[in-house]
């Protein structure tokens, strides 16, 4: 291999280049573990982007007046917010690590289809920028919130055919096809190219979640397309599918957004569900309790997240049958959920824990998941979520889970493998200012909310009553110490990249397959593909994992 | 490696096995994802169909005036063409895995036009309706539903062009194996589509 690159090395620059170059980051590269990496640079960037909107959607909301930005400008930052969140932040950056990480998981040298794979990751920053770009057309960009609801969606107010919402629509319709790309070569990559030895119970909990999670997009997306293409048609070429005046339903498109969009909060928490499964075990030194189960239990939401959509509906004119059946399937989710808590803290138990970074984000993320849980079973019944449908009590249930649990699982991924991915160990004094400075933010930005919508201040104005000042400062002061928060992690990542210690391949003294690699690992992955022996999560079992390379 | 006539030579056959077993794979790993992706194709249609129902069912103003009902005639001579070319398709296949490539070419070749004279029967109906895509709901749904299956047809005509072509390559016997499958299949895709979009929009009138 060494000799074929020497000889190579005169005539083609390219095959030269050592696998540490910068510049294959920037190149259309067809490496798993290059567009992975793609992926999750340029999900941090729109996460920046979007964060910046928060910073001035909370600056102005420290006053009840409206001050700081006009409403409709306000508007635009609160949809756009939302929607660069979840289509340029968490989609990318979960399948950023997926990407990076399952093809190393189970023993592969690649994912299916490598070729896809670069073309769904190169649409992000297009439909992300088509984003952003939308301040700049007529009247601004889509003003609907993330989730778009017609009849507000489809008034056009400067009436131009090239408007903001018109941007808004093929950006998703884009978004989609990317998602729906990799979702198919996942599954694929997962089902079919698994190495030897590795069948389904010793498959590591992550990639368990990766699937789960693809499975959702491939049967819940295509909803939000279809949802998506009559949209476009009602607002630009004059149908009246969402029209109630015109015999049209704007319910339809509330059943069809949420039929993809409720699940796809399982797409964006599944997989961090499976770092929880893959950190906790590493920092405990005990195999992750009851592995089948709590594999299993990934696709019982899967099933269950198909029947649950109407639970965003209960205000929509939804009759009273079909609100007690969504209550009880929301419900029923908090099963096996539970069932992964339980699993997880009886994992920690009597463990020899070891709180660096990561294990402290994975903690944090798990005590804020748990306190979103329990909001999330008042919400599923009917009457708390008749009363507070609308105010901030749903923002901040929402926001503990996708900031509270999720991004914390992110930070956890990203600590916990960056050595892998980089070669490089980052500064743990940094990464421990981090996770302190988040998680109080998020506790000052995201409790206060919760008081908030019980008092009834409505959420998406720019103006409040003087009576919920008190708690919006606090929620302000919290979202700067978030926004603050991202120094430190950001000087931690760019400096240990550059100068940090160099990285051994398994620092942890973890578990798996990606941890008998080099850090980082070759462009094949393996030199010799692993044939798996033995369950995950062997800790304080002497049985090496695989027959061929130890571990 | 190999060439259309089957002739091999054991020699490189030794040295290619690598080859062929990774190349087997590629193909195994692209109909999978194939078949997934058009398991997930199909919830889009699924998510019309839905609104076409609940439309129907529930709106105030379903035809728009003037409008009676759709002919069914044109349409189920159609259907019956487009349904039959599922078969001629698969006389198709069975050539190519007989080696006949000339008996392949003839009946994929029948199949494009069957799908052609299906989307011409289709543009001939849509100059034929005194309603067009803003009347209503029902002409939204209508030509949504037919036209995003016309689409669909499209592709599939092309696909089976492209299959063609590459017939006459020679050396491609291997590789278009897996085209010839897929295209096959996306075929047979649009047609299951169509029956219930046929029953839905023309027999439940």
């Amino acid at each position: 291999m060494t000799q074929i690159a020497a000889e190579s090395s005169n005539t083609d620059p390219h095959i030269h280049e050592k696998p540490l170059s910068w510049r294959r980051y920037f190149s259309f590269s067809t490496d798993h573990k290059v567009i992975g990496i793609q992926y999750i640079v340029t999900a941090f960037f729109f996460f920046v982007v979007a964060g910046i909107f928060a910073m001035i959607m909370r600056g102005e909301l420290i006053t009840p007046e409206t001050d700081l930005v006009d409403r409709t400008v306000y508007n635009a930052l609160f949809t756009m917010h939302g929607t660069i969140m979840i289509f340029g932040w968490m989609f990318p950056v979960l399948v950023g690590f997926s990407n990076y990480l399952v093809p190393l998981m189970i023993g592969a040298r690649d994912m299916a289809f490598p070729r896809l794979n670069a073309a769904a990751f190169w649409m992000v920053p297009v439909f992300g920028f088509l984003f952003i770009l939308s301040f700049l057309v007529p009247g601004g960009p889509a003003q609907a919130g993330w989730w778009s609801y017609p009849p507000v969606s489809i008034q056009n107010p400067s009436e131009q055919w090239l408007n903001g919402e018109l941007l808004w629509l093929l950006a998703i319709v884009l978004s989609g096809i990317s998602s729906i790309m990799g979702a198919v070569n996942f599954v694929t990559t997962i089902v079919m190219m698994r190495c030897p030895g590795m069948s389904w119970f010793k498959m590591p909990a992550f990639v368990w979640t990766v699937l789960a999670a693809q499975i959702i997009q491939l049967f819940g997306l295509p909803a939000l397309t279809a949802a998506s293409i009559m949209l476009l048609c009602d607002l630009s070429f004059g149908t009246t599918f969402f029209d109630s005046a015109a015999g049209g339903d704007p319910v339809l498109f509330q059943h069809l957004f949420w039929f993809y969009s409720h699940p796809a909060v399982y797409v964006m928490i599944l997989p961090v569900f499976g770092v929880f499964s893959e950190v906790f075990p590493v920092y405990s030194r005990k195999p992750l309790f009851g592995y089948r189960v709590v594999v299993v239990s990934s696709f019982i939401i899967v099933a269950l997240s198909a029947v649950v959509w109407v639970h965003h509906m209960f205000a929509s004119g939804t009759p009273g049958w079909m609100r007690i059946l969504f209550m009880f399937s929301t419900m029923l989710i908090s099963v096996p959920t539970g069932i992964k808590v339980f699993a997880w803290v009886a994992t920690i138990w009597g463990g020899k824990l070891r709180l660096n970074t990561a294990m402290l984000f994975a903690l944090g993320g798990l005590i804020n998941f748990v306190f979103s849980g329990i909001t999330g079973i008042m919400l599923s019944s009917v009457p708390v979520d008749i009363h507070v449908n609308n105010t901030y009590f749903v923002v901040g249930h929402f926001h503990y889970v996708i900031y509270g649990a999720i991004v914390f699982g992110l930070y956890a991924a990203i600590y916990h493998w960056f050595p892998k991915m980089t070669g490089r160990m980052y500064y743990e004094s940094l990464g421990q200012l981090h996770f302190w400075l988040t998680f109080l933010g998020t506790t000052l930005n995201f409790v206060p909310m919760h008081p908030l919508g019980l008092m009834g201040m409505p959420r998406r104005v720019a103006s409040y009553d003087p009576e919920f000042a008190f708690w919006n400062v606090v929620a302000s002061i919290g979202a700067f110490l978030l926004g603050m928060s991202t120094i430190p992690f950001l000087l931690n990542i760019i400096a240990s990249w550059i100068n940090g210690k160099e990285a051994p391949d398994n620092p942890w003294r973890a578990i798996g397959l990606e941890w008998l690699v080099s850090s980082p690992p070759d462009v094949e992955n393996f030199e010799e593909i692993p044939i798996v022996v033995s369950e995950p999560y062997g800790y304080g079992k002497q049985e090496p994992l695989t027959e061929n390379m130890g571990g | 490696m190999t060439t259309l006539d089957g002739a091999i030579d054991k020699n490189q056959l030794h040295q290619s096995s690598h080859a062929i077993a990774h190349e087997h794979d590629e193909a195994r790993n692209s109909m999978f994802g194939f078949v997934v992706f058009l398991l997930s194709e199909s919830i889009v249609f699924l998510s019309f169909f839905a609104g076409y129902i609940l439309y129907k069912t529930t709106s105030p103003s379903w035809l728009p005036p003037g409008v009676e009902g759709l002919a069914v005639r044109e349409p189920a001579i159609n259907t019956v063409v487009l349904v039959s070319s599922s078969f001629v398709i698969y006389i198709a296949e069975r050539y190519l895995h007989k080696n006949n490539l000339w008996g392949f070419r003839f009946f994929w070749l029948a199949t494009m036009a069957m799908g052609s004279f299906f989307i011409y029967g289709q543009a001939v109906e849509w100059q034929s309706l005194n309603f067009g895509f803003t009347s209503g709901v029902f002409g939204g749904t209508f030509y949504l539903l037919t036209g995003f299956h016309g689409l669909h047809v499209m592709t599939g005509i092309l696909l089976q062009g492209i299959m063609l072509i590459r017939s006459f390559i020679p050396g491609n016997y291997e590789k278009g194996q897996f085209g010839v499958e897929a295209s096959s299949i996306f075929w047979h895709f649009v047609d299951v589509i169509w029956i219930i979009l046929f029953i839905l929009i023309y027999v439940w009138q």
